[in-house]
């Protein structure tokens, strides 16, 4: 694909409609709170004030304080950086692993096939984020076996996009050409094969950035991602659950945070799509 | 159709052997003795740590070899023997039973709720495409799958119990087939199907505009049949195949989803059973858990392999 024709048509199905302007424009502020965001927050998300304990937002605590006392803004902003690292890592170690399974599947055919995709069957009997309790009950709840739990739990996903492209891609002339030419099968996997195969997988990632998102926010919430007091959206939301009658707010913020990035991700996903997958686009 | 099932349910013996090795191995894959990691840092105050590791590892048969381990463990599982719990003791198998009924109920009540919502919305905004229905329905389906299970259970229930008061916010007194235990399925049934309900929407949406361009839907309109009966008796028809196979990844996504539903709302099913487990360091009962609700997805998608096969003929003859 043209690189000048992929910009323009991502540019104008992105502007040409409001939802998807919305879209990209909250993703590229969510990424830039989470690279520079701490030095955003007007106070320190740890530090507790035992004097306005769950006060309604105000003038200078914009979205109030949460059970501590502590600014609820300043620690969704501090958590935005946790919430979007969890979800790219996940995703960039799961589409890892599940191109170069799905690929090699693809390409070889035959009992690779065979052999691989049966072990992805086995981690697909185990339905949406149970595997990852399993694997975090294992080997306990920290950042790094987070995102290690929620990518095996996208590992499937990708495998499956990538090698349906493999099974197709290997039949084209091109990449015969350059198996005839002498090319080593991992040069032709990575010069011809993946090249071409990204399209999907990118779309995919995307989409499956949303769900891995909502997947860090629910463990946390359960009491199985990130410990208190870091300022985690899934975390807070569970935190203010108890006061929730009293000060709705202190619950209700956090979990704002993660539907609006969730619904932005989301929306960038379709976007993509649209402007990737020539047979949707309208 | 007999030998059908047969070839299908034989294909599933490999995935259930490996589930069921994996779910074993589990044990063995932590890090260091899985003695010391069944039993934690913690030792009863009368005991010596080491007479007391020898204990749990006779108990738990981990002195024995593995393949004798893992051949115990399937001896057991057949006899629906699940072992004991590390903390209460309690035979695994019977806890979970009522819990797992508990589970089902909620799971197919949502289920029930995501097709009701799902499909006719799905089919209406079909019909009229670019109708303010059709972008409401599409708006909605794309918010339902962006919302976070738990928060949005969160506000039903500080919605539809305390401040309404109309259901109960927490609980199951009784199963959800009686007057009295009903109310108590119906946050967290709603909660758990309005993800699912959105997905389900959106692929309706768009499975029910392929076919309603097809050809024999264009010639049963010219053979001056009721618009009903084209749309439902051959356009959906047709639509079905592929809604059928997301409804039971769907299923298998409510079962998950009840993890977080049944602990937003005190539910005393399998996912708040698991996850009280975790939290206790319960390694035997987590592993249970986690097997009972992933067979019963096997077991799903067979049924929905079968259900496919009883719509669409085709299928049977690959």
């Amino acid at each position: 694909m043209n690189q000048r024709s992929f910009l323009r048509r991502f540019t104008r199905r992105t502007f040409s409609n409001p939802m998807s302007a919305f879209a990209f424009i909250t993703v590229v502020l969510l990424l830039v709170v989470a690279l520079i965001g701490p030095s955003l927050a007007p106070f320190d998300p740890l530090k507790p004030d035992f004097r306005r304990i769950a006060e309604p937002p105000s003038a200078d605590h914009w979205l109030g304080t949460d059970q501590n006392g502590r600014d609820i803004l300043s620690r969704i902003i501090h958590g935005t950086r946790i919430s979007v690292s969890i979800g790219v890592a996940a995703v960039v170690l799961g589409l890892a692993l599940g191109t170069t399974v799905g690929l090699a599947a693809g390409y070889f055919g035959g009992r690779v096939d065979t052999v691989l995709m049966r072990a992805i069957d086995v981690l697909l009997a185990f339905p949406g984020i149970l595997l990852a309790i399993l694997i975090i009950s294992i080997f306990g709840s920290s950042v790094a076996n987070i995102v290690v739990a929620l990518a095996v739990f996208s590992v499937p996903t990708f495998a499956r996009v990538s090698r349906s492209s493999a099974l197709t891609l290997r039949t084209l002339e091109y990449v015969q050409a350059g198996r005839a030419l002498g090319g080593s099968s991992l040069r032709v996997l990575l010069r011809h094969v993946l090249p071409n195969a990204m399209a999907p997988v990118v779309v995919y990632g995307t989409l499956r950035c949303a769900t891995a998102i909502l997947g860090g926010a629910a463990l946390s919430f359960l009491g199985l991602g990130v410990s208190p007091p870091t300022p985690e959206w899934g975390l807070m939301v569970s935190q203010g659950r108890e006061i929730m009658r009293s000060a709705p707010h202190v619950m209700v913020f956090p979990g704002l945070a993660i539907f609006v990035t969730v619904l932005a991700v989301n929306l960038l996903g379709d976007v993509l799509r649209d402007v990737m997958d020539p047979r949707t686009r309208t | 159709m007999v030998v059908f099932l047969l070839r299908r349910a034989l294909a599933a013996v490999p995935v259930v052997f490996s589930v069921v090795l994996l779910v074993f191995l589990s044990l063995h894959l932590a890090p260091g003795d899985p003695v010391e990691f069944i039993v934690g840092p913690d030792t009863p105050f009368n005991l010596d740590r080491e007479a007391y590791l020898d204990q749990v590892r006779e108990q738990y048969g981990l002195d024995k070899p593995l393949h004798e381990q893992f051949l115990t463990y399937l001896a057991g599982l057949a006899r629906l023997d699940f072992g004991q719990s590390f903390r209460t003791n309690a035979d695994i198998f019977e806890e979970l039973v009522p819990r797992y009924a508990a589970t089902i109920e909620l799971a197919l009540f949502a289920f029930m709720l995501t097709l009701s919502i799902g499909i006719p919305l799905g089919i209406l905004s079909a019909l009229r495409p670019n109708s303010w229905l059709d972008s409401l329905v599409t708006t909605t389906g794309l918010v339902g799958v962006s919302l976070p299970s738990f928060w949005l259970g969160l506000l039903l229930m500080l919605l539809f119990s305390l401040e309404l008061g109309w259901f109960p916010p927490s609980g199951r007194p009784a199963s959800a087939l009686t007057a009295e235990g009903l109310p108590f399925v119906v946050l967290p049934g709603l909660t758990l199907a309005l993800g699912a309900a959105a997905l389900v929407m959106r692929l309706t949406r768009s499975q029910m505009l392929e076919v309603l361009g097809e050809d024999f839907v264009r010639t049963a309109r010219a053979k001056g049949l009721h618009e009903r009966t084209v749309v439902l008796g051959h356009a959906f028809r047709n639509a079905l195949i592929p809604v059928v196979t997301v409804m039971g990844l769907q299923f298998g996504g409510l079962l998950a989803g009840t993890v977080v539903v049944e602990t937003v709302f005190a539910f005393p099913g399998v996912g708040r059973y698991l996850i009280q487990a975790v939290n206790n360091r319960d390694f035997p009962a987590v592993q249970s858990g986690v097997l009972f609700v992933s067979l019963t997805f096997v077991t799903v998608n067979f049924l929905v392999d079968a259900l496919y096969a009883t719509i669409d003929p085709r299928i049977r003859y690959d």
